[in-house]
């Protein structure tokens, strides 16, 4: 199969790849990038354990192929974190409320809620059961990450 | 009074988690790796008459195709005897039939269900061996299909496993008390059918293998995202005729599991058979497609069942009859079956009960435990029972909860039969009546059934249903941990339980540290490999907490006494010490310590060290717990619904529980399990099924088909606690882990049927979907008005 070049921004660094046009986004980072904090559950879009930042809105990366983010900005879980490995206070609150049991699903609600707090500063609990609507997660029952959103957006929890 | 047992405190997987640095088996890249893909059944009952496999090969990047005559060598998968065996006490007791069933790794002369591995192709990468196995034809000969349970176990039938003589793999029948009296005598008889559906367990992760034969040391390396490595590694021996000891099985992190990923599967057998014969590593991850048809499920049981009880509620006799439809092959034997007999009565004395128990082998995925393993089924067909018992004599269902429960003066309260361990069925500890107030004042009950009037009069359906369940937690045969503490003063433990999401690595550091008198700080965890303990079980059944959790306090308590020895050598004294954060004294001058550093460098072999006159060098200590038998957690759930009379959509708009699970180690962990748990169990009240049609074609074979609870399903539930300690182990510690899913769909249900009510529904099928509600509410009414009229 003929070879595609792509070069695209991805956590602040500049990458270019030749690729097969098959090759869908998840694996272009996962495999060929080995930033595999970006997770696929489900490969038809529903579970969004795949949602990374492309151009600064939540997409799945499971719906799209590598040559489509040709020219693009992407961040994945692995940006979250400060360089000192300091985690970012979304991340600290996921922590602190428990937020996660098995993680698998972690990196596409931290995603998720990545867009959805630096748009919504100041959301109500039905605001964010709705931004999280789109991410299944089978361990937590949901209610302690609603709990890390209200933490990280200054409410009383 | 223990420092950390008791404390939530942060969990130490989280920042790997967090920061997308976990290790998943999709994670795992080796050198030369190449990658699986399975060619797999689209017919339920087939004879394979031709696999051409030409066009396929022919693919470049392709290393080889293989069918079932390629791997001859590797013995089917059969039940699994560890857990299948039975006491004899309990043989003679319950005279049960379990016929050998078995699956072979890639289908051989037909094919039993959807999704059965047929062929698998081996390749450069996952993209060239999916070209190819499209190209792999396989010619089938269709079948007659069973599909249907009760069709299937009639004589005649074709057989799914063709060397048995019927269909009914497995058979029991447990009694106690006198039925047919108590029926005689009763003032009410009541029959009722009550069906719940067949589900998946679906972890975000689905499964997922990758295997390499190390030539250096002959060993063969397997990961697989499992809730037992011991039992891949005891299967894996047995199939390709190795010693046990010569694979080695790590579960890195795993992303949930509830149940089907304790059973092995195919893929755990012919990866690491294949990466032996074609000396390169090799990767599978199954698809979600492959998942919800090829990954075992669970459930599917219809009960029917007698009732005899009085005018004034007491429920004076149950007589169950049930089938299990395992599907294609039943590998655990009577594991939910006579989980479901044992569990039945629940918090209840009810002294004549009859059950009695078929499981029937269907062409479908084989069954295997699901979060409650026969336990939901059963407080599903308990608290049901409650329900229509009240609503009979027209009195609150709590007064009939009330009326038959086990008193708090009655413990250790025995039931009359026995546990499948053999040990008789005695609740150890427990205040039921306790929970049901607590349970009552928590969701203001009497204020709610005020509101309920004048909701009801403005149109508004509300209602609430309660369920309640004693669940024997902290399965044996045992669990066993290993201490070992290094000349830094560090302490590692390693245990045999492998976690999917439960924190294993915090909980236990918390008992060992309270164990060993150091921080959690300064202790590590390791878990999920075969190497770190020579025998270990797995995380199941509610059991890590109990198992593991007093392995590694008893463990803690051996490594303290050869501490303190050291200690009182090193500090030349032979007064009573404590230790604190590692620090060791006697109480009388805290000024003078030693350190764990001290006592781990006193403890180096011959002249390195200074150890007391005669003892071994070194600190490690092991020790297996095994429990005497179960331990007894209980919970009362409350749901609180409204109904849409004309669509039948269920909002569930309040739910609250109170939980028993002994001694609690880490609040925020057992909080997260039971609001985790109900969330599974939302799903299988109201939303969950597996479909298959009358010909064994799955209808569920994506998430637009088995619906998932989401954030917008699952309220945050109130919770309250009791904490009555087990007596079966030091710590007083019961199981946690599957509790929250146990009884969910009864009091979703109940709630249902209380917020339509004077409409009088049955809501004894699950999930109780708004098609399926807004035909029983159909139904309700016409025979409602057809009363009105004559």
């Amino acid at each position: 199969m003929d070879k595609v070049n792509i070069s695209l921004n991805v956590n602040g660094e500049k990458v270019e790849r030749d690729i097969e046009p098959r090759l869908l986004l998840t694996d272009f980072l996962r495999e060929e990038l080995f930033l595999t904090g970006t997770h696929v559950g489900c490969e038809h879009g529903v579970c969004g354990a795949c949602t990374i930042l492309l151009n600064g809105e939540a997409v799945r990366g499971c719906l799209m192929l590598a040559v489509q983010a040709d020219g693009a900005t992407i961040e994945t879980v692995e940006s979250l974190a400060g360089e000192d490995g300091q985690l970012n206070p979304l991340q600290q609150a996921f922590t602190d409320c428990h937020s996660l049991q098995c993680g698998f699903c972690t990196p596409g609600f931290l995603m998720t809620l990545t867009q959805f707090t630096k748009e919504n500063p100041n959301p109500t609990e039905e605001e964010i059961r709705e931004a999280i609507s789109g991410n299944l997660c089978r361990c937590t029952g949901y209610a302690n990450i609603v709990k890390a959103v209200k933490q990280v957006t200054h409410q009383t929890v | 009074m223990h420092k950390y047992i008791g404390k939530s405190m942060h969990r130490k997987e989280d920042y790997r988690l967090l920061t997308g640095t976990g290790m998943f088996v999709g994670d795992i890249s080796l050198t030369n790796m190449a990658e699986a893909v399975f060619v797999r059944s689209p017919h339920a009952h087939a004879k394979i008459v031709d696999i051409n496999i030409e066009a396929a090969k022919a693919i470049e990047g392709v290393y080889g195709i293989f069918t079932a005559k390629d791997i001859e060598d590797i013995k089917p998968l059969t039940q699994f005897e560890s857990h299948c065996f039975l006491p004899p006490n309990l043989v003679e007791a319950i005279s049960p039939t379990i016929n050998f069933n078995y699956e072979d790794i890639l289908a051989k002369k037909k094919v039993t269900y959807v999704g059965q591995s047929v062929a698998i192709v081996v390749a450069k990468n996952r993209y060239i061996a999916e070209d190819a196995a499209d190209l792999v034809e396989v010619t089938y000969e269709p079948l007659q299909p069973l599909v249907d349970p009760y069709e299937a176990r009639k004589k005649g039938a074709p057989l799914i496993q063709e060397h048995l003589e019927n269909n009914i793999q497995s058979h029991f029948h447990v009694t106690t008390g006198n039925v047919e009296q108590a029926f005689a005598e009763a003032d009410y008889i009541m029959n009722e059918k009550i069906r719940t559906p067949r589900l998946g367990s679906n972890p975000l992760e689905t499964r997922g293998v990758v295997a390499k034969f190390d030539t250096r040391n002959q060993e063969l390396r397997v990961w697989s995202s499992s809730q037992m490595p011991y039992e891949i590694r005891s299967t894996l021996a047995h199939c390709l005729s190795l010693p046990d000891l010569s694979i080695r099985v790590t579960a890195p992190d795993v992303g949930g599991g509830f149940g089907p990923k304790g059973g092995v599967h195919p893929e755990e057998i012919v990866i690491p058979y294949l990466a032996k014969k074609l000396q390169r590593p090799i990767k599978w991850v199954e698809d979600r497609m492959e998942h919800l048809t090829s990954a075992r499920q669970s459930r599917d049981q219809i009960h029917d069942v007698k009732v005899s009880f009085k005018q004034d509620g007491t429920i004076t006799a149950i007589k169950d009859f049930f089938v299990i439809d395992s599907g294609a092959v039943n590998f655990f034997a009577l594991t939910c079956a006579y989980n479901s007999a044992y569990h039945l009565r629940g918090a209840y004395k009810i002294p004549n009960y009859d059950s009695e128990c078929e499981v029937i082998l269907t062409n479908k995925t084989p069954n295997v435990p699901f979060r409650g393993a026969g336990r939901p089924e059963v407080v599903f067909v308990m608290d049901r029972i409650i329900d229509i018992v009240a609503r009979k004599l027209k009195v609150d269902p709590i007064e009939i909860m009330k009326k038959n429960m086990i008193q708090a003066e009655d413990m250790p309260y025995d039931q009359g039969i026995l546990v499948k361990d053999g040990h008789q069925l005695i609740y150890d500890s427990g205040d039921y009546p306790d929970a049901l107030r607590k349970a009552v004042d928590l969701v203001d009950y009497d204020a709610f059934r005020k509101e309920q009037e004048e909701k009801k009069k403005e149109g508004k359906l509300v209602g609430i249903g309660i369920s309640s369940y004693v669940e024997g937690t902290g399965a044996g045969p045992y669990e066993g941990a290993h201490i070992s503490i290094d000349p830094s003063g560090h302490v590692t433990a390693y245990l045999g339980c492998t976690p999917q999401g439960q924190g294993h690595e915090t909980v236990f550091s918390q008992i060992a540290a309270d164990g060993l008198g150091v921080n959690p700080q300064n202790i590590t965890v390791r878990v999920g490999e075969t190497t770190v303990l020579p025998m270990g079980q797995g995380t199941y059944a509610s059991r890590s907490a109990v198992n593991a959790g007093s392995a590694i306090y008893e463990a803690a308590l051996k490594m303290r006494e050869k501490v303190l020895k050291i200690a009182a050598h090193l500090l030349k004294t032979d007064e009573d010490l404590v230790i604190d954060e590692g620090k060791i004294y006697a109480e009388t001058s805290p000024e003078k310590f030693v350190t764990y550093q001290d006592v781990g460098r006193a403890a180096l072999p011959a002249k390195l060290g200074n150890l007391p006159e005669g003892m071994e060098a070194s600190l490690e200590v092991t020790h297996y717990f095994a429990p005497p038998t179960v331990t007894f957690a209980a919970s009362i759930h409350m749901a609180q619904v409204e109904v849409d009379k004309e669509t039948g959509f269920v909002d569930l708009q309040k739910y609250s529980v109170v939980h028993d699970c002994g001694t609690v180690i880490n609040p925020m962990i057992v909080d997260g399990q039971v609001q985790g748990g109900i969330a599974q169990g939302i799903g299988s009240a109201l939303y969950e099924e597996i479909v298959y049609d009358q010909t064994g074609q799955l209808l569920t074979g994506t998430y637009m088909d088995y619906l998932l609870p989401t954030s917008m399903e699952v309220p945050t539930v109130a919770k309250a606690h009791q904490e009555f300690k087990s007596t079966r182990n030091r710590l007083g510690i019961k199981g946690v882990g599957e509790g929250g899913a146990i009884a969910p769909p009864a009091a979703i249900a109940n709630a249902i049927v209380d917020a339509l009510h004077p409409l009088e529904i049955k809501t004894n099928d699950l999930p109780i979907s708004p098609n399926k509600l807004r035909t029983w509410i159909k139904e309700a009414e016409a025979s409602f008005q057809a009363l009105q009229t004559n």
